[in-house]
């Protein structure tokens, strides 16, 4: 037989960017273990529509840990009490019976909220687009097996591509800071030597670009790379770090 | 109608060929110097191009032959004519010619940063709040090139030659071909990019052999390729957006597109976070808004993924090219409760290492279902390796489609597991016995870890469950050899076109050709459309065309805000996805599709008169989002039946039961279906019209696709 529990869900509600918003609490039974969280805020949603009330926004799309659309902060943890998961990949059986669970957007200077959970991330682009690539055009590139790489940097730089840009990291800093987001773009390119030609102009394109964003600095307090749900390790800031003295040297 | 016309066809033809043959029988009586020859060869070679002419022109007119306009010469020449004779746009006017670009998968994204950098104004729009998080992000396996670095045998010819063969002979050889021939600059631009491929400890990219191929053809980056391609285009299409040449659009919906004069001149948007509907005018219009898998609610496509992009191109004229044609993956996590919802697809690439079996006894298998009884209980020799048995030359490895129905089969047949014995094994005992858990660690440990989380069991102990699901959709929107619809000005690229995968898509050739639409055809061929397009001003939006459609528009969100029923948009999408597994699924039949065109008539009027919508339309609103997609959902699944219905053979992902051999493989009918159908709109609640773009092997003999041996 399938496992159930009865919970409490603590919400934050928020009508609009501009409006105040406030947490409301949902009881909710008889929720399958074996569900995700995001389905048990289907169900949820469902229970509400049914009370012809507006369900709860949220973002959501791959719900498989890929995409980088989830975020909540469930409990006080960005992506929920799990570890090296996403809020899409974490279930039900993590929670008890009984248990009151608070959800809440991330909460971020850079992440105004849109509705309810839903916050605009478009801040993650903008860095990006600020240098976050080779600048190479399409065609005329040489064979990709001109340039052998060793395996040791390319799975290195491949670990730091894993980011999947959800926000997770500025959410969890207290002084709001995206430094671990930029360090994995950085720190990818940085170890291939495509990306090394503008290693150090990027670094210092994409970090003033952080900081005309509003935000913050960063203190090393490592709680990004605690609730990084893709594992980002803190070494690619110190290698961001060393591109950024490398460019100011330059300067 | 149609029956006089196919008569004016064939008596075309006959006459063609009278006139070819009694070409030929002169010449084998002239005598035999060279000269003569020569001469007689030249004859011989118009009369038969003549031949050729004058058949497309009467198909083309019959109108119920739609035509692709494949250029001449030999196949691999094909691509280098087209592009040393197309017209290009000339340098300074690229900046002034807009083109909107829709979507932000690997072919959008692609499409636009290339656009970008070409010069041209590029407006682009997606659902995500971000380019970065389209649905290609989610791709697992890999993608395929004919590098050939492995030495193993692999060319051009040998992929474009699988992918003909893989698609049951369903696919335009021109279109695959040319998709091999660029897959190779995929791989270099990639590299280029900074995308970190796997890689051997030598410092070269490493392959593998994915799907069933026989050689190792597929590019990966651990199990993450489509978020590292997908990334790799972002970036490009970021560096565009810096540079001003792309003007990006999140969170934008297109809810129509606009056609002025018979072309495409513009689209009709929601903005979805102020509810707003907007206006876009552009010179052409591209749209890679990926496949319509979620017609059945259930499926590993990700949530906002949808059809209606394609309805509403098919609504303005573009045909709907072989809607029946989707793709059921063998190896997805099984289904486990009425919450679910959606599939989650584990890498195929674990069938080169697991073993799929059932038990061999139905007493087995239903005390496993009761929850009596282990699968580690069961001794080998009461294991039914089924794949291995019935396709002992390909075993688990088979294609796709063949593994789908072989599962269904077993479990149809009382062999299933799970509690709902809608389940088989993967199982990695073999393996580890054979490699060590390492190894498989290496190779698999990420996809295990993602099963643990999501099923609570380890697969390094117990066998993995898998079960079908769809996955893919080969049909879609038709497009010629210039990926243009058949509206003029109005192209499509990626999953959301038909080309290239005929009836079955082989394992790491959707990522190939995204990318070869984005990268490396479109940006070609839309300029032999734009080239005269300068002498066109930029159009003003309050034209009335535009002023029509948003009406339209306004009309069908209003008509939807006030059914005020009592069903949620999620209950309805359930019905018909329960409609199109039972009916349209993996296996079909001519009954079965009756009852399908019927019971989604019902279904869609329940949606029509008792769907609620809560909240208001001019603000952010999910469930009207969703009810808008599944308007256009409710269309593609008729069209899917309908299609269904009207092919009477199997080939790849399309099996009707009334044609199967006696072993129970897929029977083409070649004599007879040997054409892509080409659904035409006839207006709402009439049925669509059948177009035939008729499929001609000039390079490749067709065969029955044999995995046996
Ligand atoms: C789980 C999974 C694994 C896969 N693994 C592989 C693999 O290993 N190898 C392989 O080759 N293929 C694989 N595929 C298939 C492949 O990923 C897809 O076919 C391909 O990525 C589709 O790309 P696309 O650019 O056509 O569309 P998508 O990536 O689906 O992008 C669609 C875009 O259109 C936008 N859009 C949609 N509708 C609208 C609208 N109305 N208005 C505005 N924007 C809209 C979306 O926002 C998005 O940006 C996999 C698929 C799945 C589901
Ligand atoms: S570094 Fe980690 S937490 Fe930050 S955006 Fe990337 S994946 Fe999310
Ligand atoms: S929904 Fe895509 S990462 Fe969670």
């Amino acid at each position: 037989m399938e496992k159930t529990i009865n919970i409490k869900v603590r919400v934050w509600r928020q009508a609009g960017p501009k409006a105040k918003g406030a947490f409301e609490t949902y009881e909710l039974n008889n929720v399958s273990i074996d569900s995700s969280f995001l389905e048990m805020l289907d169900v949820l949603n469902e229970q509400l529509i049914h009370e012809r009330k507006e369900p709860i926004v949220f973002d959501h799309d791959c719900r498989e840990g890929i995409c980088g659309m989830c975020s909540l902060y469930i409990n006080g943890h960005p992506h929920g009490p799990d570890s090296s998961v996403t809020t899409c990949q974490l279930h039900m059986r993590k929670f008890k019976d009984g248990e009151t669970i608070t959800v809440e957007p991330w909460r971020s200077h850079a992440f105004p909220v849109i509705k309810d959970l839903m916050v605009d991330r478009r801040a993650y682009d903008k860095i990006m687009q600020a240098g976050g690539y080779v600048s190479v055009n399409t065609g005329g590139v040489p064979d990709a097996n001109a340039i052998p790489i060793s395996k040791l940097k390319a799975d290195e730089a491949m670990d730091a591509a894993s980011c999947i840009g959800c926000g997770a990291c500025a959410a969890a800093c207290k002084n709001g800071s995206a430094m671990l987001f930029v360090a994995a773009k950085v720190s990818q390119l940085a170890l291939l030597p495509q990306g090394q030609v503008e290693g150090a102009a990027r670094a210092k394109a994409m970090l003033s670009k952080m900081d005309e964003l509003g935000f913050g600095n960063c203190t090393n307090t490592g709680a990004c790379a605690a609730e990084c749900p893709k594992n980002i390790s803190l070494s690619h800031i110190a290698r961001l770090n060393r591109e950024y003295i490398c460019a100011k040297f330059k300067d | 109608m149609a029956k006089k016309k196919e008569d004016v066809v064939d008596t075309a033809k006959a006459v063609t060929n009278k006139v070819v043959k009694a070409v030929k029988e002169k010449v084998a009586q002239v005598t035999n110097d060279d000269v003569t020859k020569e001469a007689v060869e030249a004859v011989k070679d118009a009369t038969e191009k003549v031949a050729k002419a004058v058949k497309q022109a009467v198909e083309t007119m019959t109108e119920d032959y739609v035509t692709a306009k494949i250029p001449e010469g030999p196949l691999a020449d094909k691509w280098n004519n087209y592009k040393a004779h197309q017209k290009l746009v000339n340098p300074a006017n690229k900046r002034r010619l807009d083109v909107i670009v829709v979507g932000t998968g690997l072919a959008g994204a692609s499409a636009a940063a290339s656009l970008g950098e070409l010069g041209f104004n590029v407006l682009n729009f997606c659902i995500q709040d971000s380019p970065r998080r389209a649905h290609s992000i989610a791709a697992q396996g890999g993608i395929n090139a004919a590098k050939n670095y492995q030495n193993d045998g692999d060319s051009v010819y040998r992929l474009f030659y699988d992918t003909i063969k893989g698609g049951d002979y369903r696919a335009r050889e021109a279109n695959v071909y040319r998709l091999a021939e660029v897959s190779n600059s995929i791989i270099d631009q990639c590299v280029a990019q900074g995308v970190p491929f796997a890689r051997e400890y030598g410092g070269l990219l490493d392959n593998r052999s994915f799907g069933g191929a026989q050689v190792s053809r597929t590019f990966y980056a651990k199990g993450q390729t489509g978020q590292q391609l997908l990334l790799g285009a972002y970036s490009a299409l970021s560096r565009q957006i810096h540079k001003g040449t792309v003007k990006m659009y999140t969170r934008y919906e297109m809810l129509d597109v606009v056609v002025v004069d018979g072309r495409a001149r513009g689209i009709i948007t929601r903005n979805l976070v102020t509810g707003k509907i907007e206006r876009f005018f552009a010179h052409a219009v591209v749209v890679g808004t990926g496949g319509y898998g979620n017609t059945f609610f259930l499926s590993t496509n990700a949530m906002a993924s949808n059809g209606s992009a394609a309805v509403q191109m098919y609504k303005k004229g573009a045909y709907f090219a072989n809607p029946c044609f989707a793709q059921i993956h063998p190896t997805c996590i099984p289904v486990h409760g009425e919450f679910q919802s959606k599939l989650t697809l584990m890498s195929e690439s674990l069938r080169n290492d697991g073993r799929i079996w059932v038990p061999k006894k139905k007493e087995d298998a239903e005390a496993i279902r009761a929850g009596k009884k282990k699968p580690t209980e069961i001794p080998d020799e009461d294991r039914d390796f089924y794949l291995e048995r019935r396709y002992p030359a390909f075993g688990n490895l088979v294609p796709r489609d063949v593994a789908s129905r072989a599962a269904k089969e077993r479990c149809d047949a009382g062999f299933g597991v799970n509690n709902t014995g809608l389940a088989v094994y993967l199982d990695f005992k073999y393996a580890i016995e054979r490699l060590g858990r390492d190894v498989v660690e290496a190779r698999y440990g990420n996809l295990f870890q993602m099963y643990d989380k999501i099923v609570d069991e380890n697969p390094y102990e117990t066998p993995m469950m898998i079960f079908p699901a769809i996955h893919y959709t080969m049909g879609g929107i038709w497009v010629d050899y210039e990926l243009q619809t058949s509206v003029k000005g109005l192209f499509c690229i990626g999953e959301a076109n038909f080309s290239d995968h005929g009836a079955n898509r082989l394992g790491a050739s959707a990522l190939m050709q995204g990318l070869a639409d984005g990268y490396f055809v479109l940006p070609y061929t839309i300029q032999n459309y734009l080239a005269d397009q300068i002498q066109v001003p930029r159009m003003s939006t309050e034209l009335k065309e535009f002023v029509e459609a948003e009406k339209a528009i306004n009309d069908k969100i209003d008509k939807l805000m006030s059914i005020q029923g009592t069903r949620s948009v999620d209950s309805i999408h359930r019905e018909l996805g329960l409609v199109m597994w039972d009916f349209v699924g993996m296996a079909r039949t001519a009954e079965g599709l009756r009852t399908a065109l019927k019971r989604i008539l019902e279904v869609k009027k329940i949606f029509w008169t008792e769907v609620f919508i809560p909240g208001s339309r001019n603000d952010l609103n999910v469930e009207l989002e969703k009810a808008l997609r599944l308007a256009d959902f409710l269309e593609i699944g008729e069209l899917m039946a309908r299609d269904g219905l009207n092919r009477e053979e199997s080939c790849g992902g399309h099996f009707r039961e009334e044609y199967q051999t006696p072993e129970g493989e897929a029977l083409r009918q070649d004599d007879k279906f040997s054409y892509v159908s080409c659904w035409k709109y006839q207006g709402e609640g009439q049925e669509p019209k059948l177009l035939k773009e008729k499929l001609e092997y000039e390079f490749v003999a067709r065969q029955t696709r044999n995995y046996k041996a």
